[in-house]
């Protein structure tokens, strides 16, 4: 007698709400044609977005509750630049510079599947590089605006709560961007070495000489640009 | 790297053919990469021309919601996924919406008990 495959063989999806039905009442794995470790890449920046969401409704509830008036970001953000009084510029510029890192990373996960060693490795650099001097910009924030006097617990612009929502939201926030540019330099590392190109397993490589942890990375990546827009818009703007 | 390593990491590939790679043409990554720049350009214009009220607000938020739809959808591979990788991320998040509701009526009846309770 013949035994049954193990593997059922994978087909296309149906179209539409049949198709998602379909994958979650199948057996063995619901997320057909997508690897354990994107699989769970994507959770974990599902639990990571419920974290921002609750630090930026922590701040839309201090902010709307409070009876003094929030201090005016555009103001307590501006830089003096050339004799003008540029409102927002640093935020601004730090937006464009965690952009075009993105854009690094989405050419270096194209490389990557094209299995171009140097080049791939080079983007991932230069994405480190632009998240560094992100992270840089932001320190300079910081040290400026307690310079100034701004504490977690008043500032001499407004309401009180201005600061503890400033540090709580930016500094979990280049607390990501921190994390990945040394996660960014690592795989950048194995790449260059080669790592992905062998059969063999080793850290953060499943071996048949696959380059998805590159793709692993470049979510994680985008995702700290996504959270950058929510508290761009916010934060910042509102 | 010899032929032999060339060959070995070529039938690998083959192997590795049962789970989709997301490659797509360069171009779609310019075009979305263009119009990022363009729309932080745009919400940042926001605040340069000082806009208030409603048009600001408004503005903010359609700029917002579109740069993140591309960063998910391009750069993300989100749009090419299966469904049932889609679903499990997209929808969610929505609970967090509904917990903003929550929460702004909640800060409402807080901010009217501070001005009963602590006004002169």
């Amino acid at each position: 007698m013949q035994e049954p495959p193990l593997k059922m063989p994978q087909t296309n999806p149906a179209p539409g709400l049949q198709g998602f039905v379909d994958d979650w009442s199948s057996d063995q794995r619901a997320f057909k044609k997508v690897s354990w470790g994107k699989a769970m890449m994507w959770i974990f920046l599902l639990s990571d977005t419920f974290v921002f969401g609750c630090f930026l409704i922590a701040y839309m509830i201090s902010r709307s509750s409070t009876v003094s008036e929030w201090p005016n970001t555009s103001e307590v953000f501006a830089l003096n630049i050339g004799g003008t009084e540029l409102p927002l510029v640093l935020i601004a510029i730090m937006t464009f510079v965690l952009i075009s890192s993105s854009g690094t990373m989405a050419m270096a996960v194209n490389c990557a599947y094209s299995r171009a060693r140097k080049p791939t490795a080079l983007l991932m650099v230069a994405t480190a590089a632009l998240g560094a001097g992100f992270v840089g910009m932001q320190v300079f924030e910081w040290s400026k605006l307690i310079h100034e006097g701004v504490r977690p617990w008043g500032n001499p612009f407004g309401a009180e709560q201005f600061g503890a929502s400033f540090f709580m939201i930016t500094g979990f926030h280049g607390t990501h961007v921190s994390i990945g540019v040394i996660f960014l330099l690592i795989v950048a590392r194995k790449v260059w070495k080669g790592e992905f190109d062998r059969d063999e397993r080793s850290w953060m490589c499943s071996g048949k000489g696959d380059y998805e942890a590159v793709e692993i990375m470049g979510l994680y990546w985008h995702f700290v640009d996504l959270v950058w827009v929510f508290i761009f818009a916010f934060f910042y703007l509102w | 790297m010899t032929q032999t390593e060339v060959n070995q990491s070529q039938q690998s590939a083959t192997v590795q053919a049962e789970e989709d790679h997301q490659q797509h043409p360069l171009r779609i990554y310019f075009v979305c990469w263009g119009f990022l720049f363009v729309l932080s350009a745009g919400s940042y214009m926001v605040d340069y021309m000082q806009l208030q009220g409603l048009l600001r607000w408004s503005l903010i938020l359609i700029f917002m919601v579109a740069k993140a739809g591309l960063i998910v959808a391009v750069f993300m591979h989100m749009a090419w996924e299966r469904l049932a990788l889609s679903y499990v991320i997209v929808l969610p998040p929505l609970i967090i919406l509904m917990f903003m509701v929550i929460m702004m009526f909640e800060s409402d009846y807080t901010v009217l008990t501070r001005i009963e309770e602590f006004s002169p």
